[in-house]
């Protein structure tokens, strides 16, 4: 047999390769271009305190995480457990974006499946989302000691995720120094 | 059949130049614009950014709640007088380099940009070579003398 007979076979191998990988890809995760940049500075009105107001600087000095969540949105709703569990247990401070919600919905939404964020922040009409680059809800963001994104998350956060990169990157991330 | 070619050719060319034209235009129409630059820097701007949500669109064409804020900010951006290149820097530092519906050409990029025609040559020097060694090659017919002759013997008798 001619070696040249073998091209097809190698053509095909080739293709095969690239479009198991392509099972893999997350074309939806698309990268943050806040990976190692500042969060963006806000003011927003708080939404549990009238007459309050909360920005990132609030939170300086501690690794925390910004999680952006709706009452309409069903992600949020699913990734709830997980991330109250993951906060009550490693008693990470949060700040939670009520992105483009109601604030009457939200505090109904908090009532029935209970708050685990240290300060919520109202959004309403998703500027500040829109200075984060959020684009589908839930995402979390995990913010080191001098205020810088080191992390985030796209969609709703399971099990997995906390084990394999939410809990490492904060055990890490506490251990520098402010 | 050659004769309905050209037809038939232009009636798609037709179909698909209206398929794309106007999806803007709904939108722009309830719209005020200050000035035609505004308008112009605006449709274009629109129909350049990538929708996040629905990806395969653009924010003009997507009807997502985040392409109608996008769209928005655009308006905002365009009409208080920041030029396109301004616009487009906002919504790639937010966003990244995905948020543009055209990549940038640059290093990241040169793959995606230059693979096609890189194929095409690849394509083009296999095939010539292909054809010229087919050229040079003896046109045997891989036949004796003798089973030739039996050949055109056969093909004379059934004439």
């Amino acid at each position: 047999m001619k070696l040249s007979a073998l091209i097809p076979l190698g053509i095909f191998a080739v293709l095969a390769v690239f479009l198991y990988k392509g099972l893999e890809l997350k074309p939806r995760e698309v990268p943050s271009p806040f990976i190692g940049k500042p969060v963006p500075e806000f003011t927003l009105p708080k939404l549990m305190v009238d007459g309050k107001t909360i920005s990132p600087n609030d939170l300086k000095g501690k690794v925390w995480m910004l999680n952006v969540f709706a009452s309409w949105c069903v992600s949020c709703r699913a990734e709830h457990d997980v991330l109250t569990r993951f906060i009550k247990a490693e008693k990470v401070p949060v700040l939670g974006l009520n992105y483009k919600d109601q604030p009457k919905d939200a505090k109904e939404w908090l009532a029935a499946l209970g708050n685990p964020y240290q300060h919520i922040a109202v959004d309403l009409e998703g500027s500040v989302g829109i200075d984060l680059g959020v684009y589908g809800v839930p995402e979390t963001f995990v913010i080191d000691k001098q205020g810088i994104i080191r992390h985030k998350q796209t969609g709703p956060v399971f099990d997995e995720t906390v084990r394999n990169d939410l809990l490492p990157l904060i055990l890490k991330l506490r251990e520098e120094k402010s | 059949m050659k004769r309905f070619l050209p037809k038939s050719l232009l009636m798609l060319i037709t179909c698909i130049a209206l398929l794309g034209s106007g999806s803007i235009l709904a939108d722009a129409e309830r719209m005020t614009f200050k000035n035609a630059q505004s308008e112009t820097d605006y449709t274009k701007l629109v129909n350049e950014l990538r929708c996040l949500v629905c990806q395969n669109q653009t924010i003009a064409d997507s009807d997502a709640d985040l392409a109608k804020d996008l769209r928005a900010k655009v308006y905002d951006m365009v009409e208080g007088g920041q030029t396109q290149d301004q616009v487009i820097d906002y919504m790639t530092t937010r966003y990244g380099d995905f948020v543009l519906y055209r990549p940038a050409f640059k290093m990241k990029t040169l793959l995606l940009w230059l693979g096609p025609i890189v194929f095409l040559l690849l394509a083009i020097f296999f095939v010539i070579r292909w054809v010229r060694s087919q050229a040079t090659s003896p046109q045997s017919s891989g036949l004796s003398e003798a089973q030739q002759e039996s050949v055109r013997d056969l093909l004379n008798k059934t004439q």
